[in-house]
């Protein structure tokens, strides 16, 4: 299959690879997908007090467009609002990677993962409050 | 050394300069163009001679009278009028087939085809080597049972089954066996005297010969009938109508009779470049190879790196062509259904390669390709989390996934 250049690139320079400190109250975790499926991603957000995600790190078992997808969200993320975060979909990922349409699940998946770690990250401030 | 490199050979092979000069004579106005069934002038007595000519090498490779050899399009084609053909022959005798889980397409599909016609299949589970024992075969056999089909070599594991061994289980029982050595022919001895198989489908382009053309060996004694499904001029016996296509049965011919001649010295090569591969890669951590090492075919490698997915390695593989289990490309995200027959996990069967080695592979190129696989392994685990809690131990059997 020809990949798209955007793909390539994210594929071959994957930015935001790495880990945050999951027991960090401002740190909210999604991981989604399962092996069995060939897909699993772990994408995580690091939120300061003004609810404004300061820093985002992926990890991705997956086909080149999962990494990519997952890649490309974690640049997006940063830098916006949980609120504003919420509003990434899945569309946007594949429009702007150019996925085929047997990859949009991919991007199905990279917006269940920014979803899942708002989600966490909501959760985990709401204990500590 | 050119890139990309070829490690492809169970997909297809390139055609041997040798064979295509032998193919290019049959072609054009001042060579042997003719029609091989035309009886009235020298044209056709001469492609005649050559279909002839081809069919005897063929025969010659596998120990077998060469009018026991029908001419087909492929193993497809020979499959099909293997199992269809027996099956439809026999059909007042019984309506039993047995084959196995970890059959090509063109069995299973063909095995799929009959159950709708009303004929009952059973679907043999490998060991977890990927390997059909002749007890299994005999448990299986029953009174309706007429066919039995399996393959010699495996295309995705290698694998060889014993089938002279099987074979002796169902000439005892009086059931027509059916051998698929597609992969197989020219890599390994067949000696047709010596085996008792009925029915054995060979292929072309597998053997450094070209596309679009194969055989089925049907057995003269005991004599084994089909019927034809492919009806016309009655040509093939009447087994397989159709214009023979004399440029590549010639092409097919030439491919099997340098087989014969270079078999042996051939697969001392391929097993040494295989073992090279082998040692280059078997001390990276958490790598399983798929089927058995020892019963296996000489060039092909069928390995898994744990937590990497095989398409994306693939992807970082660009500068070798090899295949993967993984079938995340097509619609559906089934991974291999031969690994998943062997009882692989979903993880090992999505991160499998298969590395086919064959006559024009050299050791530079097995050196280039364990570079580029050990750097991509490692890399693409940097960025896997099931690496990551692999590491922390994480038991991944424990963990509740969201299945989508």
């Amino acid at each position: 299959m020809a990949y798209s250049e955007k793909i390539l690139d994210h594929y071959e320079n994957p930015r935001n690879v790495g880990r945050l400190d999951d027991d960090d109250a401002n740190v909210g975790t999604g991981m989604v997908g399962a092996p069995a499926c060939g897909d699993v991603m772990r994408l995580q957000i690091r939120v300061d007090g003004d609810g404004v995600i300061e820093d985002a790190k992926f990890k991705t078992y997956g086909c080149g467009s999962a990494i990519a997808s997952s890649s490309l969200l974690t640049e997006w993320v940063k830098g916006r609002s949980l609120e504003d975060a919420t509003r990434i979909r899945n569309k946007d990922i594949a429009d702007e990677l150019g996925l085929p349409p047997v990859k949009i699940h991919c991007s199905v998946l990279a917006e269940d993962a920014i979803k899942a770690a708002i989600a966490d990250v909501r959760k985990k401030r709401e204990q500590t409050e | 050394m050119q890139l990309p490199i070829y490690l492809d050979y169970a997909a297809t092979t390139p055609v041997d300069p040798r064979v295509a000069s032998a193919m290019a004579e049959c072609l054009t106005i001042e060579a042997n163009f003719g029609n091989p069934a035309s009886r009235s002038h020298q044209f056709g007595w001469k492609a005649e001679e050559a279909v002839e000519n081809a069919r005897r090498n063929v025969a010659d490779l596998v120990n077998c009278d060469p009018r026991e050899i029908v001419w087909t399009s492929g193993a497809t084609e020979a499959d099909n009028l293997a199992l269809k053909g027996a099956a439809h022959f026999y059909h007042r005798k019984g309506k039993h087939i047995i084959t196995s889980r970890i059959e090509h397409k063109a069995v299973l599909d063909s095995c799929r085809q009959l159950e709708r016609e009303g004929y009952e299949v059973t679907y043999l589970d490998p060991d977890s080597n990927g390997l059909i024992s002749p007890e299994t075969v005999e448990r299986a056999l029953r009174p309706d049972t007429i066919l039995v089909s399996l393959m010699h070599v495996n295309n995705e594991i290698g694998v060889i089954n014993d089938i002279e061994a099987i074979g002796e289980v169902t000439r005892r029982r009086k059931v027509v066996f059916h051998v698929d050595a597609a992969q197989s022919a020219g890599k390994l001895e067949i000696d047709l005297e010596r085996m008792q198989v009925d029915l054995m489908s060979f292929t072309a382009h597998k053997l450094y010969g070209p596309k679009g053309i194969g055989a089925l060996y049907v057995r003269r004694k005991p004599r084994v009938r089909i019927e034809p499904q492919i009806h016309g001029g009655g040509h093939e016996r009447g087994m397989r109508s159709g214009t023979l296509a004399t440029h590549q049965i010639v092409g097919m011919g030439e491919a099997y009779r340098i087989a014969g001649e270079e078999m042996h010295e051939e697969a001392r090569r391929t097993l040494a470049l295989r073992e090279q591969l082998l040692r280059g890669l078997e001390d990276v951590e958490e790598v399983y190879v798929n089927g058995d090492l020892t019963h296996r075919a000489p060039g092909n490698l069928n390995i898994s790196f744990n937590f990497v997915e095989g398409e994306s390695l693939m992807m970082a593989l660009r500068e070798l062509a090899l295949s993967s289990g993984s079938a995340c490309t097509s619609a559906s995200l089934e991974p291999s259904y031969v690994l998943r027959a062997l009882g692989r996990n979903d993880e090992l069967a999505h991160s499998s390669l298969r590395i086919s080695i064959g006559r024009f592979t050299t050791t530079e190129d097995i050196d280039y390709a364990i570079r580029r696989i050990r750097h991509a392994v490692a890399k693409l685990r940097e960025l896997s989390p099931l690496w990551d809690m692999y590491k922390d131990g994480v038991d991944l059997d424990q963990v509740q996934w969201a299945a989508h």
